[in-house]
């Protein structure tokens, strides 16, 4: 039992800090830029807590019902990261709105560990745990400018979509539960011979609840609105690490307790990846809102990550996270972006604000641009690499139609992130914005877009990595 | 006299279960109703829950419940205090008022 807990100290050290934070938080006075800084360390402690254990132990802990393996493993470094990098990046932006309370990272930090559990769940039961202390948190961040309409509005949609996704789920756990007599994922799949119609019923239930977080059509509706209406800093958060954790679910479900009922689950999956790689790209046309048209791309981009995983194979598992992960840093890099465009004290965030960018900005234009470039999926880019993984191996399972409908997709969202480049590159000069960048937005935009762009002298490094996730 | 099986119960938790549904997206008027509906769908899935957990002699049903209750509990809280949050902004919960945001 003691030696179980040396697989969670990241666990452990992130729940105490949590209390830690909270109470330092109530009893000093005007401690919020110390808890903002504290949150920052606890993030890169609880990182280099997980290289505690050597990253490809494979073990199954607290009576089988939590599960560190490598995909494990990867994906909460993942989260980290995209936890580090949106408190890095969002410090002014809260300063400015005035949201900077000590609640803000410690909610962070709540939301960061429930997606720690949700990873590593092996159990109905601890599943369920994670998936409530991430929505919770996540409803009051998507809230958390409280005195804006706006934002408030956000998080009632969100809270009140998102409880009905956690509803159907767990109908669906329930259903589950009852025909298979357990809420192991080991021993589901070992209960069932023959399909039974209770399984297949709690199977797309929980599927749909689990749509319904990675915002997949047609379960996305609450996304655009969530995503303008929260702060962007929030809206960052939303739109990289959640879906991390989701997508995890997503293979752990798929591929452990239900690897037999491929048949059955096959059809959803490359429905839900067919259209939301069509209505991401159809509906990101018309928008001019920029927070938004990142919504409906990112509906897209999951359609892509979905693509992967309707393969039933390990390599379409692999091209899913190798794509999820340049998703984050291309993500990442688009919301840096963002954030410098600060004039006096006031965020923009409309898409003709960015006209005749590159005579004032040349620099910032020109990340605007590689990112762009590579959220299309234009060579020698990331975003280009991401893709082709993922076609080359839905091509090699024969599944032509999924393929393309997936090319046509990219050609149709190609015309949207252009047009954004033409604003910038075409179009009429505005006024300058402020240069007073803080050095944290600097080195992420810095980081991620060199990222972004020299990924391909080393594509095998991240192939290397993330080709022992072997999950079947 | 008829008995009473694994199937009434099942029956009765879905019944419950397409009112809640049905409530969230029928629902034109208060956010209440549509806060009612979510908790109507969390208690159609305990009684689905602990007449499996009863019918299979396994308590992992009946400490799930436990687990759902708890949770339900504080959602309940979260989604009361945006909802004051709200009605401070916009002095309204007509759910068909609520559309600041759209496009």
């Amino acid at each position: 039992m003691m030696n179980n807990l040396n697989f969670v100290y990241p666990e452990i050290f992130i729940s105490i800090s949590i209390m830690f934070l909270l109470i330092l938080g109530v009893f000093k006075k005007n401690s919020s830029n110390l808890i903002y800084n504290l949150s920052i360390i606890t993030l890169i402690g609880t990182l280099v807590l997980t290289f505690n254990y050597p990253i490809n132990t494979d073990n199954i802990l607290f009576n089988e019902s939590y599960k560190i393996d490598y995909l494990s493993t990867f994906m909460k470094i993942l989260v980290f990261i995209g936890g580090i990098f949106t408190l890095i990046v969002s410090f002014k932006y809260l300063k400015i709105f005035k949201i900077l309370q000590i609640e803000y990272s410690i909610l962070i930090l709540t939301s960061i560990l429930g997606m720690m559990v949700m990873i590593s769940s092996n159990d109905l039961i601890v599943f369920y745990i994670g998936l409530e202390l991430q929505s919770l948190s996540l409803y009051v961040l998507a809230s958390f400018n409280r005195d804006q309409i706006k934002s408030s509005e956000a998080g009632l949609k969100y809270f009140v979509l998102s409880a009905l996704s956690s509803g159907l789920l767990l109908y669906g756990c329930s259903l589950i539960y009852g025909f298979s007599g357990t809420t192991n994922f080991d021993l589901i799949s070992d209960s069932f011979d023959k399909v039974e119609y209770g399984l297949t019923f709690g199977l797309v239930f929980i599927l749909v609840g689990l749509a319904f977080k990675i915002s997949a059509v047609p379960f996305h509706m609450w996304a655009p609105d969530v995503y303008e209406g929260s702060p962007t800093s929030v809206t960052l958060f939303f739109a990289i690490v959640p879906k991390l954790a989701a997508l995890t679910v997503f293979i752990r479900f798929l591929y452990v307790p239900f690897i037999n009922m491929i048949e059955q689950w096959q059809m959803i999956i490359i429905f839900l990846s067919i259209a939301s790689m069509v209505f991401g790209a159809i509906a990101a046309i018309g928008q001019t809102n920029l927070k938004r048209l990142v919504a409906y791309s990112s509906i897209g981009h999951m359609g892509y990550a979905l693509a992967g995983l309707s393969t039933g194979t390990n390599q379409g598992i692999q091209s899913s996270i190798i794509y999820i992960s340049i998703y984050l840093v291309m993500n990442l890099g688009l919301f840096s972006c963002l954030f410098m465009l600060k004039r006096n004290d006031k965020y923009y965030e409309n898409i003709e604000d960015l006209s005749g960018l590159s005579k004032n900005h040349p620099l910032l234009s020109l990340s605007f641009l590689i990112v762009l470039f590579s959220l299309a999926g234009i060579p020698p880019l990331a975003g280009f690499f991401a893709k082709f993984y993922i076609f080359k191996i839905v091509i090699e399972q024969s599944m032509y139609f999924l393929a393309i409908v997936g090319l046509l997709a990219t050609v149709i969202s190609a015309f949207y992130y252009l047009r954004i480049i033409k604003i910038i590159y075409f179009d009429k000069e505005k006024e300058k914005y402020d240069l007073d960048y803080n050095i944290g937005l600097k080195i992420s935009l810095v980081l991620s877009t060199l990222l972004v762009a020299f990924y391909f002298i080393a594509p095998s490094k991240l192939l290397e990595i993330i080709s022992n996730i072997v999950i079947i | 006299m008829i008995d009473i099986g694994l199937g009434h119960y099942l029956t009765l938790g879905a019944i419950i279960f397409t009112i809640g549904v049905v409530g969230i997206f029928l629902n034109r008027k208060n956010i209440i109703v549509i806060l009612m509906s979510i908790e109507l769908i969390l208690l159609a899935v305990n009684i689905n829950l602990v007449s499996f957990s009863v019918f299979l002699n396994d308590l992992t049903g009946q400490i799930f419940t436990l687990f759902i209750l708890t949770v339900a509990a504080a959602e309940a809280a979260i989604g009361l205090a945006i909802i004051v949050v709200y009605y401070r902004n916009s002095s309204t919960i007509r759910v068909e008022e609520i559309d600041s945001l759209k496009g």
